[in-house]
């Protein structure tokens, strides 16, 4: 076994860590050196119960077991690591912050601390720690989980969703490169459905997916929920020409989309029903590990989303934030472990597990091997610097995530869409209901 | 063995017996401390809980967060909310609909049942395969047979030339109403089926032997026979059958979350989004006390049902 000192594994930027990240009793190696030069020490006996997301992609949580492991062997810490599907995260994580048991760490989605700002631990010093150590926070992540000067959670990375094609359909649509703006893709998906090959989106209440892609739109025609001074400002004209815009697109959509979740696209696409969609890589990843679907991973491409007349990105990604309740006996631990998560020597081999699924949000992963292994990938290294915050152009906080969990902006497309309400009254009732949130 | 009847008072009358001497001298006192444990778990998982819901619904309480009392906020603002109303509207359409179908079905096989048949222990067996599969487990079922793209009822129907294209079953909003409530009544026959099965079983058959004699009919012995000594077990089994349908929760969270834009969700759906997803918890909780009414109704119907029991037992029905 090679033989790694504490001071040489260290030093920033070692040549190990350089030359890519550890594996098996060399990570263990890193991970008790880390331990031992850790600002944060593991209380003795510390037990730590951890829920995460369920993974969509085996091999991050093969990467994520590996370090969890290596961080139980390095500090002590019993570590009890158990998985919800996203929908059931902050259900979970809700119940164990009013309840004050049960969980000592929750890794969700959206702004999931800013829920329960007094239930967590703040982390400004493991936060502090990292930005300085690896480049600094992006603006997304940073705003995703501070309140005011403190950081309720750490942004552990960001789900990219971007739009997952098969060129062989855009070609034969006439698009042979992916659009840039909002009419030039409606465009394209009418031409898709007219040849039987159609786009879908989720519109039912599919927390990752149609929060992403509708607010796309809605922000891409420069309107807002609420505006800087957190003012309800989602009736305005602006909306209307989302709605409108909106409906149009859905009209050209595969049947089904209301009654989606956030599995239903997946399925579709990788079943050969359906041609354009917005989604993590976990499309592609699953095309690309099953044999039988190698045409489908040939065909599959990736694409930045097109610009509104905004004239900006104004793209809603899936922040991933963790955070530490503060009813936890082991705060040292939680965040030990939370640093420990994002050192580069664990941090880039998760990226890698994880096959573009996640992306950094400390600016020096910018350049981690994940983004160049497959051409296909890039694009979604530019989700953690592209999205804005989940409130907009709001504030982020309990309101917004709120708002985002209640699925207002949803319902007001999905109401409109399908017909069951016209613009008006779509608009009107989710202007009440932000009213009442932000009361 | 100690005779625990008290024998009655020797002393002399010359003041009023308080209460608890009353309570200390009864012949049934240790019934009464028997029965305190057993007091103690209502209060405490039954009417604190409760309580304590009402009482959230009256507050602003947030999750993580504690509330202020702001008196009847949250009513007013569910009263003019027209997702709420529409909760209102899905739960009354779910419960009634899933209720009659599921009373008439399980009647039809209870009596089908209580036939002599070939493979009878068989095929009661089978009745209950749909109350025995977890609930999740028959929702993603459902789920998956009315999928728009994958749904095996589109698939049969478009290989037998009837559809040219899939129905959208979930994705429609009338169409998600009649799915959820189709899945509901499979779920819930068995219960029906197998409670009114049990009831017909302690019917005498010397009177259908009676009746047959004196030439009654099919009908006339269901009629005058089998329905009037079933009255009772009916309204046992529709007062829970209408209890557990409407406060459902994890068939139409499993199949639909509410969707599409809420034609599924039913006040129990909607209280947990608001309460738990949202974080909205006295507005959850306002949605939850809102129930009360109605559950409180149906038990109502039931107590006046089960009164009609007085007539078995030799007392007048007035």
């Amino acid at each position: 076994m090679q033989d790694f000192t504490r001071r040489a594994l260290l030093q920033g930027g070692t040549a190990l860590a350089t030359a890519g990240a550890l594996t098996g009793p060399a990570l263990f190696e890193f991970a008790k050196a880390w331990a031992a030069d850790s600002p944060w020490k593991a209380e003795p006996g510390a037990k730590l119960t951890v829920m995460r997301w369920k993974r969509f992609v085996p091999s991050e949580d093969d990467a994520f077991n590996a370090m969890v492991a290596a961080f139980k062997a390095a500090t002590g810490t019993e570590m009890n690591v158990f998985s919800e599907s996203f929908e059931d995260v902050q259900p979970k994580a809700s119940v164990a912050a009013n309840t004050g048991s049960g969980l000592d760490l929750a890794w969700g989605l959206h702004t999931l601390p800013q829920l329960f700002p007094t239930k967590v631990i703040k982390m400004n010093d493991v936060a502090d720690y990292l930005g300085k150590k690896y480049g600094g926070w992006t603006d997304a992540a940073a705003k995703t989980c501070m309140l005011g000067n403190d950081w309720l959670g750490i942004p552990v990375a960001t789900n990219g969703g971007y739009m997952t094609y098969r060129k062989s359909a855009t070609d034969k649509a006439g698009f042979k490169e992916f659009p840039k703006d909002f009419p030039s893709f409606l465009e394209m998906c009418k031409a898709l459905k007219a040849n039987n090959t159609p786009a879908g989106f989720a519109l039912g209440h599919a927390s990752g997916d149609a929060n992403g892609w509708l607010h796309w739109i809605l922000w891409g025609h420069n309107a807002w929920t609420v505006d800087k001074d957190d003012k309800v400002i989602i009736n305005s004209p602006e909306t209307a020409k989302a709605l409108e815009y909106c409906k149009a697109l859905s009209e050209t959509f595969i049947p089904g989309t209301p009654s989606w979740n956030d599995s239903s696209n997946n399925k579709a696409y990788l079943a050969g029903e359906l041609y354009c969609t917005l989604n993590g890589i976990s499309i592609y990843v699953a095309a690309k590990t099953d044999p039988t679907k190698k045409e489908i991973a040939e065909d599959t491409y990736h694409a930045l989303h097109p610009v509104g007349p905004v004239g900006k990105p104004t793209e809603l990604q899936l922040a991933l934030p963790i955070l530490a309740f503060n009813f936890t006996k082991y705060p040292n631990a939680a965040k030990a472990f939370i640093a420990f998560m994002l050192e580069k020597e664990n941090y880039e081999k998760w990226l890698d597990g994880a096959q573009g699924y996640l992306t950094q949000t400390l600016n020096a992963y910018e350049s981690a091997p994940v983004w160049t292994a497959d051409p296909k990938n890039s694009v979604f290294s530019q989700a953690s610097k592209r999205t804005l915050p989940a409130s907009g152009i709001g504030t982020v906080g309990e309101k917004a995530a709120t708002a985002i969990a209640d699925f207002i902006v949803v319902d007001m497309f999905a109401n409109y869409c399908t017909g069951t309400k016209d613009a008006k009254g779509a608009m009107a009732e989710a202007e009440r209901q932000l009213k009442r949130i932000y009361r | 063995m100690a005779d625990l009847a008290v024998a009655p008072s020797a002393k002399p009358q010359f003041r009023a017996a308080s209460a608890w001497d009353q309570l200390k001298h009864n012949r049934n006192w240790l019934g009464f401390w028997f029965m305190l444990p057993a007091l103690a778990f209502l209060i405490f998982f039954l009417a604190y809980p409760l309580g304590l819901g009402i009482w959230l619904s009256f507050t602003d309480t947030r999750i993580g967060r504690a509330g202020h009392f702001i008196a009847t906020e949250n009513y007013e603002w569910l009263w003019d909310d027209s997702v709420f109303w529409l909760s209102v509207f899905n739960t009354l359409l779910y419960t009634f609909a899933a209720s009659a179908i599921k009373f008439a079905v399980g009647l039809y096989l209870a009596l089908l049942l209580n036939e002599n048949m070939p493979f009878k222990a068989m095929l009661r067996a089978m009745v209950l395969i749909p109350f025995i599969v977890p609930t999740v487990l028959s929702a993603l079922a459902f789920w998956w047979i009315f999928d728009s793209q994958f749904s095996i009822i589109s698939w049969s129907l478009r290989h037998l030339g009837l559809i040219s294209q899939n129905i959208n079953f979930l994705g429609d909003t009338t169409w998600a109403r009649i799915c959820v409530i189709f899945a509901n009544i499979w779920r819930g026959v068995p219960f029906v089926a197998i409670t009114l099965l049990a009831g017909l079983q302690t019917v005498s058959p010397s009177l259908y032997e009676a009746a047959i004699l004196d030439g009654a009919s099919g009908w006339q012995r269901f009629r005058y026979i089998t329905y009037p000594l079933l009255t009772p077990i009916i309204a046992v089994v529709m007062t829970f059958s209408v209890l557990f349908t409407f406060t459902d929760f994890q068939l139409i969270w499993a199949m639909t979350r509410g969707g599409p834009v809420n034609a599924t969700h039913l006040m129990a759906t909607l209280s947990y989004q608001r309460a738990i997803i949202a974080g909205q918890l006295g507005e959850g909780a306002a949605i939850s006390s809102a129930m009360i009414p109605f559950l409180l109704a149906a038990i109502m119907v039931s107590w006046f049902g089960l009164q009609r029991r007085k007539w078995q037992q030799g007392e007048s029905n007035d």
